[in-house]
C-alpha cells in the first residue's frame, strides 16, 4: 500500500500540515465548479468552503442540481470545470485517502435486502475506514433499532432502512458526511435523531454537507446554504 | 494493518455475496439448469449413436458452459447497482480492483464450480472418450473463471443500460471466443489421446492474464457506469 494516511482517522493535525507543503486552509474546498447533465448547465462558477466542525445545507428546487453536486464531491459525477480540494489538494489525486474521509448517504440505501440489518452494517463496517470501539450493534441501538439486528431489511418500512442507512455513517471515522435528503421517510423522533448525530459530529470536528427540503435546526455552526435556483 | 484490513473487506464482500446467493437458492439454479437441458438436448435431436456424439462432446458442452456463464453473468452488478451498494463499494477506501475480485470470485464460486463439478456427467451424456475427462475438467477450471472475468468488464459496461442484455453478449462474446477454440481444442484432442499441455498452457496464461488485469478494467467501467 503506498498510501501512508489510508487510515488516519481524522484532519492532518498542523504537523503533518506544515509537512506537506501544498496543504492550505479548508477541510473541503469547490472551486469554481461547473456540472452539466444532458447537455444543460446545472450550476456554473460555484465556489465555497467546508471547515471541521461546520455543516452546509445545499437548497433548491428538484432537478437544480444538489444530487449532482454532491455525487460530483463523491467523484461519481466528472465535473465539466472547475477543482474540488481536500485539504488544498485536489481530490482525483487523493482518491483513495479522500475516500476514506468521506461517508455518502444517496437516495438508494446502499444496504442488501437480502440481509439483516446487522449483516448490513458489519458489510458497512469491513468496506469503510472503521471506527475502533462502535459496534454495529450499538450503532443500531443509537439509531433506535434495538431489537431488530436480526431483521431482514426486507422486512423493514421505508424509514427503519433509512435509519439502517444511516447507522453506517455512526461505524465509520469518516470526516466528512456527504447526505442527500437524509430526512426522507423519518419520522420527527427520527430527524431529531438525525439532527442530533450531526451536532455530535460538527462538534467532534466533523463536516456535513446536507441537501434537504426540511428546514435542518442544528446546535452546531451551519454556514450560509447553498442555493441553486 | 491497512493489508489485514483489505482482506477484511475482500472476505467481508465474498461472504457477502455467497450469502445472498445462498438466500437466493433458486436463481442460483438457473444457469445450471440451462448448462444441463442445452447439453441434454443434442443426444435427442442428433440421436443416442456414440459416433455423431463423440466429436461433438467438446464443442456442446463447451458452448454451453460459455452461454450458460454469460446468462449468470449479467446478474452480476445489478442488484448493487440498483440499491446503491455499488456507489458504496465505489466509495470504499479499498483498491476497487480487489472488492471487484471478491464480487468476481463469489459469482464463480457460484455458478463456475458446478458447471466443473457436472461436466463429466454430460461428457457420459454425451459419450465423450474417457481420455477426454480430466481436459474437460481442467479446461473448465482453468477457463471458466477466464469467462467471468472477462465477462465482468462487460457487465460493468452495460450495467447502467436498462435491457443490455444483447449489448452485453455483442461486447464479450467476442473476448470469449479465444477461450472457446482452445479449451474446445483441448477436450477433442484429449479424446483422441493427443497431448493437450499447449492448449491447457494457453489457458492458463489467458487465466492470468485476467487476474490481473479484469478487476482493474471492471473497476474503471463502474465508475463510468455510475457517473
Amino acid at each position: 500500500m503506498q498510501q501512508t494516511s489510508y487510515y488516519q482517522p481524522s484532519a492532518p493535525s498542523p504537523a503533518s500540515a506544515a509537512a506537506v507543503s501544498t496543504i492550505t486552509g479548508s477541510g473541503l474546498e469547490v472551486i469554481g465548479l461547473e456540472c452539466v447533465r444532458d447537455d444543460r448547465v446545472l450550476f456554473s462558477g460555484l465556489n465555497f468552503t467546508l471547515e471541521p466542525g461546520q455543516a452546509r445545507l445545499v437548497e433548491g428546487a428538484n432537478g437544480s442540481g444538489k444530487t449532482t453536486l454532491l455525487r460530483a464531491i463523491c467523484g461519481f459525477v466528472r465535473p465539466e470545470q472547475g477543482t474540488i480540494r481536500w485539504w488544498g489538494q485536489d481530490i482525483e489525486r487523493v482518491r483513495l485517502d479522500f475516500q476514506a474521509q468521506i461517508a455518502y448517504l444517496g437516495h438508494a440505501h446502499g444496504i442488501k435486502e437480502e440481509l439483516t440489518t446487522l449483516e448490513n452494517l458489519r458489510v458497512a463496517q469491513a468496506m469503510g475506514a472503521a471506527r475502533e470501539g462502535v459496534s454495529p450493534v450499538q450503532a443500531l441501538t443509537r439509531i433506535g433499532l434495538e431489537g431488530f439486528d436480526q431483521a431482514l431489511v426486507r422486512t423493514l418500512s421505508a424509514g427503519q432502512r433509512r435509519r439502517v442507512a444511516l447507522a453506517r455513517l455512526l461505524l465509520t471515522t469518516s470526516r466528512l458526511w456527504i447526505l442527500d435528503e437524509p430526512f426522507t421517510a423519518l419520522d420527527k423522533d427520527g430527524i431529531k435523531l438525525v439532527e442530533s448525530l450531526l451536532d455530535e459530529h460538527c462538534t467532534s470536528g466533523g463536516m456535513a454537507l446536507i441537501s434537504s427540503h426540511h428546514a435542518v435546526s442544528l446546535a452546531c455552526s451551519v454556514e450560509e446554504p447553498i442555493r441553486f435556483s | 494493518m491497512t493489508g489485514f484490513r483489505l482482506f477484511t473487506a475482500f472476505y467481508t464482500l465474498l461472504r457477502r455475496d455467497l450469502l445472498m446467493a445462498f438466500r437466493h437458492r433458486g436463481e442460483l439454479a438457473n444457469p445450471l439448469l440451462f448448462f444441463v437441458l442445452v447439453v441434454s438436448l443434442f443426444p435427442l435431436a442428433l440421436g443416442p449413436d456414440s459416433r455423431t456424439l463423440a466429436p461433438l462432446a467438446p464443442g456442446v458442452i463447451w458452448v454451453a458452459a460459455l452461454l450458460a456463464s454469460m446468462l449468470s453473468l449479467e446478474g452480476l452488478f445489478r442488484s448493487d447497482f440498483d440499491d446503491g451498494a455499488l456507489e458504496q463499494l465505489l466509495l470504499s477506501p479499498h483498491p476497487v480492483a480487489v472488492l471487484v475480485f471478491a464480487k468476481v470470485l463469489a459469482h464463480w464460486l457460484i455458478t463456475g464450480v458446478p458447471l466443473i463439478v457436472l461436466a463429466p456427467l454430460l461428457g457420459v451424456l454425451l459419450h465423450l472418450p474417457q481420455p477426454g475427462m480430466p481436459a474437460l475438467m481442467l479446461s473448465l477450471l482453468l477457463g471458466t473463471p477466464v469467462l467471468s472475468l472477462v465477462g465482468s468488464i462487460g457487465v460493468a459496461l452495460t450495467v447502467g443500460v436498462r435491457r443490455g442484455g444483447l449489448l452485453l453478449s455483442l461486447l464479450i462474446l467476442p473476448l470469449y471466443v479465444p477461450v472457446l477454440i482452445f479449451a474446445a481444442s483441448a477436450v477433442g484432442d484429449a479424446a483422441h489421446g493427443l497431448q493437450v499441455g499447449a492448449q491447457l498452457t494457453f489457458l492458463a496464461a489467458m487465466l492470468v492474464l485476467a487476474l490481473r488485469l479484469a478487476p482493474i478494467a471492471t473497476g474503471a467501467a463502474l465508475r463510468i457506469s455510475v457517473g
